[in-house]
């Protein structure tokens, strides 16, 4: 599904990843680990078109990426939950839904769509007419998955879901990935929280200074204390 | 009871010239939010909004199509100028722009001398329109009533469509947050485009829309770009609702200082400006800690 070659990233001058490679198979989670700064977001932000520089390979179910406008990545099936969620202010929750689909070209029937997203959250659901940045962050973050998935994305990125949210949205969070997954959407997850992500996985991956460390069964990496505490630990 | 009369009739004018005033502020501000560019070159293009709208009646033989036409035609000439010369200068600094939209102000300034001459044309009121009309409280003219009836209507549509299309529901989001709106699959850069050509065309709509009330010469735009910038610095610089109470307002005040003080009514505007920065300095809709 997402094939990633010898992929490089620069901020301005100073180059942050260096030859990453790795694939994610349709209908897996993978979990992206590794300390702050190692390059997790730079990896995803490059895939979803949001870095200036970049070099290497990216292929999203065949095509190339690294050459396609951030836009024009939208329409192949990929989505993306940013770090800081990134809900609009001044738009209700329903707005920022449907901003989801605004740029869907298939026959996505929007009020149907935002109907039975919002029976997936029904956190959601009460709160379709309220301004959306004035909810609780687990909230603002259930919002940021639900617009990313309401187009029916193939595969959604997602920047540390778990942060900063109550341990009992985290529990609810999982669910709903495994669920996706069951569907046949495929996940890649970058996560601090590395317990959690490494139990909900199929696959690991390390990250460590712009480079892939380490490569397992994401309960081989759960199991192995040793090398999470090397390239883990804060 | 004449006195009664009169102020209501200022305030009418005043109306009349708030209306004049929003469509100049409101491209001005809504250029400025969505893309963050000031456009000094707004007055020039009102200034030309108001040519275009004198030739092409003068060709037509009728202000109808003048007033149809020269917004959309400046409104194209304004999107090329976004493709062509400022869309290479996002991600520099702010000053760029800003520098190239005031260069691009003089430039404009000085072709039409060069077409048209500096004198100053006389810009007849459409005989459709002429003369006034008794409101029971007053004769008021007929033209001035015509511009605040396009004005409101312009200001109903341009509601209609932020607030319930799609491509409304696009610009106020890419106002806030352009990133997310790529991520999303919207290339913002064709919505700019587009708000770019919308705030262009609002200002020469306000041109032709002006040209039957005052003087049309190549200098017209300086003063109306000035009063746009005390507008929607009042109102709050990226306000739609601020440019439109705060044009109203200002158009109000400059009349009725008129009536009274007529050597004040310039510097009114000033001091409400003045008065509202000390007092609310993000303007009266305007949000805190922008621009």
């Amino acid at each position: 599904m997402l094939e990633i070659e010898g992929l490089n990233a620069w901020y301005g001058a100073s180059h942050v990843l260096h030859g990453i490679s790795f694939s994610v198979e349709p209908g897996e989670i993978v979990a992206l680990v590794g300390r702050n700064g190692a390059g997790k977001t730079t990896t995803i932000r490059s895939v979803m078109g949001l870095i200036a520089k970049t070099t290497g390979s990216v292929r999203f179910a065949g095509t190339p990426l690294l050459t396609l406008p951030a836009h024009a990545r939208f329409g192949l099936g990929l989505a993306y939950v940013p770090e800081e969620r990134r809900i609009v202010p001044g738009l209700s929750v329903r707005e920022n839904l449907q901003l989801g689909l605004v740029a869907h070209s298939g026959a996505i029937d929007e009020r149907k769509a935002i109907d039975e997203i919002a029976e997936s959250f029904p956190r959601l659901k009460e709160r379709l007419g309220q301004e959306a940045v004035t909810m609780s962050g687990g909230e603002q973050q259930m919002l940021a998955i639900a617009r990313a998935m309401i187009a029916r994305p193939r595969m959604i990125l997602l920047d540390e879901p778990s942060e900063g949210i109550m341990p009992v949205l985290v529990e609810e969070t999982g669910t709903l990935f495994r669920r996706l997954r069951d569907q046949g959407v495929t996940l890649l997850l970058v996560e601090q929280n590395v317990e959690w992500a490494l139990r909900l996985a199929d696959r690991a991956l390390i990250i460590d200074q712009g480079e892939v460390v380490h490569r397992s069964a994401a309960h081989a990496l759960l199991a192995d204390k040793a090398i999470q505490e090397r390239y883990c630990a804060v | 009871m004449m006195d009664a009369e009169l102020i209501a009739m200022q305030l009418f004018s005043g109306i009349a010239l708030g209306a004049i005033l929003i469509m100049v502020a409101l491209g001005l501000s809504i250029i400025f939010g969505m893309l963050g560019v000031v456009n000094f070159a707004h007055g020039a293009l009102f200034m030309v909004g108001a040519y275009a709208g004198l030739w092409v009646a003068s060709l037509t033989g009728s202000f109808w199509w003048g007033l149809l036409v020269a917004p959309l035609a400046v409104g194209i000439f304004g999107m090329a100028i976004e493709y062509l010369l400022i869309r290479p200068l996002y991600g520099r600094s702010v000053d760029d722009p800003l520098l190239l939209t005031f260069g691009l102000g003089y430039v404009l300034v000085e072709a039409v001398r060069i077409v048209f001459g500096s004198d100053g044309i006389p810009f007849q009121t459409p005989p459709q329109l002429a003369g006034v009309a008794d409101l029971g409280i007053g004769f008021f003219p007929i033209y001035r009533l015509f511009v605040i009836a396009v004005v409101a209507l312009l200001l109903l549509l341009l509601w209609l469509v932020l607030e319930k299309t799609k491509f409304g529901l696009i610009v106020r989001a890419g106002a806030q947050d352009p990133q997310i709106m790529r991520v999303l699959g919207v290339d913002i850069s064709r919505v700019w485009l587009l708000v770019f050509g919308l705030g262009v065309g609002l200002t020469a709509l306000g041109g032709v829309l002006a040209a039957p009330m005052r003087n049309v010469n190549p200098e017209m735009g300086s003063l109306v770009l000035a009063e746009a910038f005390v507008v929607t610095v009042i109102g709050g610089m990226g306000s739609l609702v601020g440019a439109i109470v705060a044009g109203l307002l200002v158009g109000v005040a400059i009349s009725m200082t008129a009536l009274f003080a007529p050597e004040m009514a310039t510097i009114v505007m000033f001091a409400l400006m003045a008065l509202v920065l000390l007092v609310r300095p993000q303007g009266l809709f305007g949000k805190p800690g922008r621009a």
